[in-house]
């Protein structure tokens, strides 16, 4: 998920004239904590926002099928992002939110894009239970222990309501919560809910659709994190048939940094090595003037895994004011599966 | 090539004999283009601001949200929008005294602002992290920031002693706009938690039906097109402008027509000796008209110079007449661009080539073998009275005719363009006649031989007595408008602000509470509730006013006309005041009967009677304060006039702001409002009798230019009755005495004619422009001073070539017997 700490860090500096220069990502951001290897992640307090640290997110995608038989995608992302370290109340209250939703189909790609500043109560996160929402967005828990939960967005096109069922446990990412993202040693702090069943309906142009399927939650909190030399991120959440899920990340720089979980049925996590991971464009599909990876080879040789995954609407173009792709994909080969697949920089 | 060259050379020849002639053309050409260019500057300037205006927030598209009884609002609403999925941005707007100047302070959101705002660039991320981070920033257009007298990168400070934060250069902010943050806005102004309105992002409009399911009855929705009146609303005022420009064009070019007529006589035998060179009619009139252009660019050019310094000297002026009265916001800061040049030389050779074109067509035709006349035109002269005659009469049929159209402002315009022109191409005609009387019933030869050769004369002083004549009326005819309309505006102020002391409270709970204060004050006299509300009838935007019983209203509201018992009618019955504007275009009398549009039914009201209400664009209608109440939902419930004895007007007005501080959203004192209004309504007419002065001085200087060209003329005239016996000196007073003559000839003509323009401008344009009629006053000291001004203005002109002439060597006079011409 760090291609959408990019696109935050990218928001933050006010030095940042072009998108293809990011040198600053690197330096340390003063004032701001710095996530620890070993920190403990504790649950349900960790749901909650995390002040100290410059950026954060609360993340969740859903591949569903319709009534109507086909496939569709959802995604609800709150942003939160410290503006300065210095912060106050009220309209002195120095941090921003922005929440980021659409929906996709074979045909079609919606989304929308909402801004809101603290400290005025148009944004934020509640713990426990957790509710996190801005504007009339919301993703709640009906309990501490966020076994049932609902999720809400509308844009001008779209909208949905949907009812999430937590199955499995919080899963720790990275080396037990604590997520490299470069070799120099930049990280987050990054746990998923990958065991989420989906019942809801979604709209799109005023038609109605009741849907069903998995979702994923992502949720991951840093200061700092990019290398300088790293131009982008191809990021994969895979549901597959056996009921593992594999998280995936490869960052695009002078020399790629992979990392990556292998998640078992009960939740049991294997971290990924670098080498182990690969991860190939294999069709590209062209898009607002850029040439964008839509269809991939994916192998995790430890575990025998060798698939193509591949976009569900090769357009779905996050055209927000940090542009992005995200959507669903399906996968296929050595085994079967669905899942998203997140990519920037290009 | 070379053909064009020597006869160009052989042209230019004239121009440097005789230096006086070009002068005065290019003098003509460029005040004509420098007046006409100028208003052009000013209108262009105004439009432009109407424009960034409306466009600050919304691109004028947007719906506002704004309180449904007035004044600020919670901020707990804006949120409650925005947690109900509506995308609003909230807007706190105030002034802030900075230094000596008040500045506008624009108290905006930056992460929620409308991406398609006209202050897009402070829309989204980029813009919030500099306005919240370290100091922030202030916004301002650059004009706004000298104004202030501070610079980019400076904190101003407000009088209230807070230190904004530092200015950055935002050219599409509002002129006289700083815009912060909201959080910022709220410091600066005090006022915590509110806001002003909030704006609609164009793509997620919000129905009335949604937003009182949200906020039940506390805001209201205004419209874009509410707002964006002011261009159509001021339009009266630009074609003001444009029809002084025009005049004063029109002067300039009677100059530059008559220095191109004497030009052409004086080089007739070049023209003709050029021919016969063998030079062809076409290459002729090529040189000519490159020599044309020459004189295009060069006066043309001192023309859009002359034109920005005179746009420069009004603009404040003009953008605080515009203000007053509109509450339209005008950069003070001149902007050109290359299109205003362009129209402006377009201008200058389109008007010489119009002056020009007589001279050139007669070199196109002329008869090479006939004989050079430096003199023809005085044969001519019959028949160019005849023609003037034919010209006149067909003006004046136009101004007839023009007046049955004189419900439209071109309509009384085109009369009062008309008339002007017919009578003043009547005015050599007037002349002759008047010379005729004269010479009938002189005794003595010189006597006859004065009023003989005046007639001679008229000819080539015709088009400079006409430009004068024209220069007179509309100063009698303007100065008499203006004049009317300041006593007539300061009686009707005088009247309506009898009340000490207006306040606009922060909120309707506010009020009921200052209210209740009031009422407790032994100073207060009275509370008048000025509850008010809008509506729109037709396509008219109309203010809604609430009057409670009171003395003060029944023995001081002007009216123009009433029914009887009009105020217990008003009061007592579903009866209404309807401001005079309204009433003429609703074409309502006392006792008709019209809708009302309210936030329920329409509402049938009698007009019980109609009053003045000079100055506002829109339409007003009073209402008894209890029924406007019943009828108007939405009536905000914070205006409010006090009546206090008069020397305890201060000592109550801050008692009030002491008592309530913030929970005042205005407070005014009203002979503070009196004063403000009178200096605007003299800064409103500044512009007009600046271009009317100029006017009169462009005149001056085109009877000057042509008694100049004339005076070498004169000589073969003068000549004879010199070699008499009558002495230089004599015969100098003679000459003068005559242009004085022609001075007070149409002097005489401007008073009856300046009337008719005063008539016209209070009977037809007013009520057209404004909707208001002025009564008519007649000022006969002006015209006095306007007959002495002439008067003046003819003995500066003549003075110098009558000089020339008393001071003509007798060995010069006698030349002209040698040189038998």
């Amino acid at each position: 998920m760090n291609v959408r700490l990019f696109a935050l860090l990218l928001i933050l500096s006010p030095v940042v004239a072009n998108a293809a220069d990011y040198g600053w990502l690197g330096e340390a951001a003063p004032g701001y904590a710095t996530p620890k290897p070993g920190a403990p992640i504790l649950f349900p307090q960790d749901h909650a926002a995390h002040p100290g640290f410059r950026t954060e997110w609360w993340y969740l995608t859903a591949n569903l099928t319709g009534d109507d038989g086909k496939s569709y995608g959802a995604q609800w992302t709150l942003f939160r992002y410290s503006l300065e370290a210095r912060d106050g109340s009220g309209w002195d209250n120095r941090t921003a939110w922005m929440g980021h939703a659409a929906v996709t189909s074979a045909t079609e790609h919606v989304f929308a894009q909402t801004m809101a500043r603290g400290g005025v109560d148009l944004a934020g996160v509640d713990n426990p239970p957790f509710r996190a929402f801005i504007d009339d967005w919301f993703f709640e828990a009906r309990d501490a222990q966020f076994t049932n939960s609902r999720l809400h967005a509308r844009g001008a096109r779209f909208s949905y309501t949907l009812d999430l069922t937590r199955y499995g446990p919080f899963v720790l990412q990275g080396d037990k919560g604590y997520s490299r993202k470069a070799g120099e040693g930049q990280a987050s702090h990054y746990y998923s809910q990958p065991f989420f069943s989906v019942d809801g309906a979604v709209t799109i142009d005023g038609k109605k659709i009741h849907v069903t399927g998995r979702g994923w939650m992502d949720r991951e909190w840093s200061s700092q994190t990019m290398a300088p030399d790293q131009k982008g991120w191809d990021w994969f959440s895979l549901h597959l048939a056996s009921g593992d899920r594999l998280m995936l990340f490869r960052l695009r720089g002078a020399q790629d940094y992979r990392s990556g979980n292998w998640i078992a049925p009960d939740g049991g996590v294997t971290q990924l090595a670098g080498e182990d991971i690969v991860v190939d464009p294999l069709d590209h599909t062209s898009l607002e003037g850029r040439a964008l990876p839509t269809r991939w080879r994916v192998k995790v040789k430890s575990r025998n895994l060798d698939v193509v995954a591949a976009a569900l609407n090769p357009k779905s173009w996050m055209g927000t004011d940090f542009p992005y792709w995200e959507g669903p994909i399906a996968v296929s080969g050595s085994t079967r599966g669905e899942g998203y697949l997140e990519m920037t920089g290009y | 090539m070379r053909q064009i060259f020597w006869t160009l050379a052989a042209l230019a020849s004239h121009w440097r004999k005789h230096p006086a002639n070009l002068a005065t053309l290019i003098l003509g050409l460029a005040i004509a283009t420098a007046l006409w260019s100028g208003v052009q500057a000013l209108n262009t300037q105004a439009r432009r601001s109407y424009d960034s205006a409306a466009n600050a927030f919304t691109g004028g598209k947007a719906q506002n949200l704004v309180a449904a009884q007035g004044g600020l609002f919670a901020q707990d609403l804006f949120v409650a929008l925005r947690r109900a999925g509506m995308q609003v941005s909230p807007i706190l707007e105030g002034s802030a005294r900075i230094g000596k100047k008040t500045a506008r302070l624009i108290g905006i959101e930056p992460l929620t602002l409308p991406h398609d705002a006209g202050l897009a660039p402070l829309a989204g991320n980029r813009s919030a992290t500099g306005m919240l981070t370290g100091d922030g920033l202030s916004y301002a257009a650059p004009e706004t920031i000298r104004d202030l007298g501070v610079v980019a990168g400076e904190r101003p400070v407000t009088d209230a002693g807070f230190k904004l934060p530092p200015l950055v250069v935002l050219s599409e902010a509002p002129p006289g706009a700083i815009v912060v943050d909201i959080g910022v806005a709220q410091k600066a102004l005090n006022r915590p938690a509110r806001l002003s309105r909030m704006i609609v992002a164009p793509e997620a409009r919000i129905d009335e039906a949604t937003l009182r399911a949200a906020t039940d009855r506390a805001l209201r929705i205004v419209e874009p097109e509410e707002d964006s009146d002011l261009a159509r609303l001021t339009d009266s005022f630009h074609l003001n402008l444009t029809a002084f420009g025009l005049l004063a064009f029109l002067v300039g070019f009677f100059i530059v027509h008559a220095s191109f007529g004497l030009a052409f006589e004086e080089r007739l035998p070049v023209l003709r000796t050029l021919r016969a060179l063998g030079v062809s009619a076409r290459a002729l009139v090529t040189a000519m008209l490159i020599e044309l252009s020459v004189f295009t660019l060069l006066a043309g050019g001192a023309g859009v110079i002359g034109g920005y310094l005179i746009a420069v000297a009004l603009l404040p002026d003009v953008s605080a007449s515009l203000e007053g009265l509109y509450g339209a916001q005008i950069s003070g800061a001149l902007t050109l661009d290359a299109r205003w040049i362009i129209s402006a030389l377009a201008m200058a050779g389109g008007g010489a080539l119009f002056a020009g074109a007589s001279g050139l067509l007669k070199t196109f035709n002329l008869p090479v073998l006939s004989v050079a006349r430096p003199v023809a035109w005085r044969e001519a002269h019959r028949r160019y009275l005849f023609r003037q005659a034919i010209f006149a009469l067909l003006s004046l049929m136009i101004a007839a005719l023009a007046s049955r159209f004189a419900d439209t402002l071109e309509g009384g315009f085109t009369v009062i363009a008309a008339t002007l022109l017919g009578v003043a191409l009547l005015l050599p005609l007037a002349l002759e006649a008047l010379l005729r009387i004269g010479e009938a019933l002189s005794e003595t030869p010189l006597s006859r031989w004065f009023f003989a050769d005046g007639r001679q004369e008229i000819a080539g002083l015709s088009l400079a007595l006409m430009a004068l004549l024209l220069a007179l009326a509309t100063n009698i005819g303007v100065g008499g408008m203006v004049e009317g309309f300041r006593r007539t505006f300061i009686g009707w102020l005088d009247q309506r602000l009898v009340a000490e002391i207006y306040y606009e409270a922060a909120t309707p709970h506010d009020a009921r509470e200052i209210e209740n204060w009031a009422r407790t004050d032994k100073e207060i006299v009275a509370i008048l509730p000025v509850w008010r509300s809008k509506t729109r009838i037709g396509d008219w935007p109309v203010e809604v006013m609430g009057m409670t019983p009171h003395t003060t209203y029944s023995d001081h509201f002007p009216l123009n006309a009433a029914k009887p018992g009009v105020w217990r009618m008003l009061h007592e019955e579903d009866a209404a005041l309807v401001s005079e504007q309204l009433a003429r275009r609703l074409k309502l009398s006392p006792g008709d009967s019209f809708d009302l549009p309210t936030t329920g039914d329409s509402w049938r009201l009698r007009v019980a009677g109609i009053f003045p209400d000079y100055g506002n664009p829109k339409g007003q209608i009073r209402l008894d304060h209890t029924r406007l109440a019943q009828h108007f939902a939405d009536a905000s419930g914070v205006h409010y006039s006090l009546r206090v004895a008069h020397e305890a007007t201060t000592r109550v007005m801050t008692r009030l702001q002491e008592t309530f501080g913030a929970r005042i959203a205005r407070i005014v004192d009203q002979a503070e409002v009196k004063k403000i209004s009178t200096e605007i309504f003299e800064r409103t007419f500044t512009v007009t009798s600046a271009l009317n002065t100029l006017t009169l001085v462009v005149s001056a200087i085109a009877l000057f230019a042509s008694l100049l060209t004339l005076s070498n003329l004169r000589l073969a005239h003068v000549a004879p009755v010199w070699a008499i016996g009558v002495t230089r000196a004599r015969l100098a007073t003679l000459e003068l005495l005559r242009i004085l003559v022609f001075a007070a000839g149409a002097a005489l003509i401007a008073i009856p004619l300046g009337l008719f323009m005063t008539w016209a401008l209070v009977d037809i344009v007013n009520v057209v422009a404004f909707g208001w009629r002025l009564p008519m006053h007649i000022f006969p000291r002006h015209w006095l001073t306007v007959f002495a001004t002439a008067q003046v203005a003819a003995l500066v002109a003549g003075l110098a070539p009558v000089r020339r002439l008393a001071r003509t060597a007798p060995a010069e006079l006698l030349k002209v017997f040698a040189n038998e011409r």
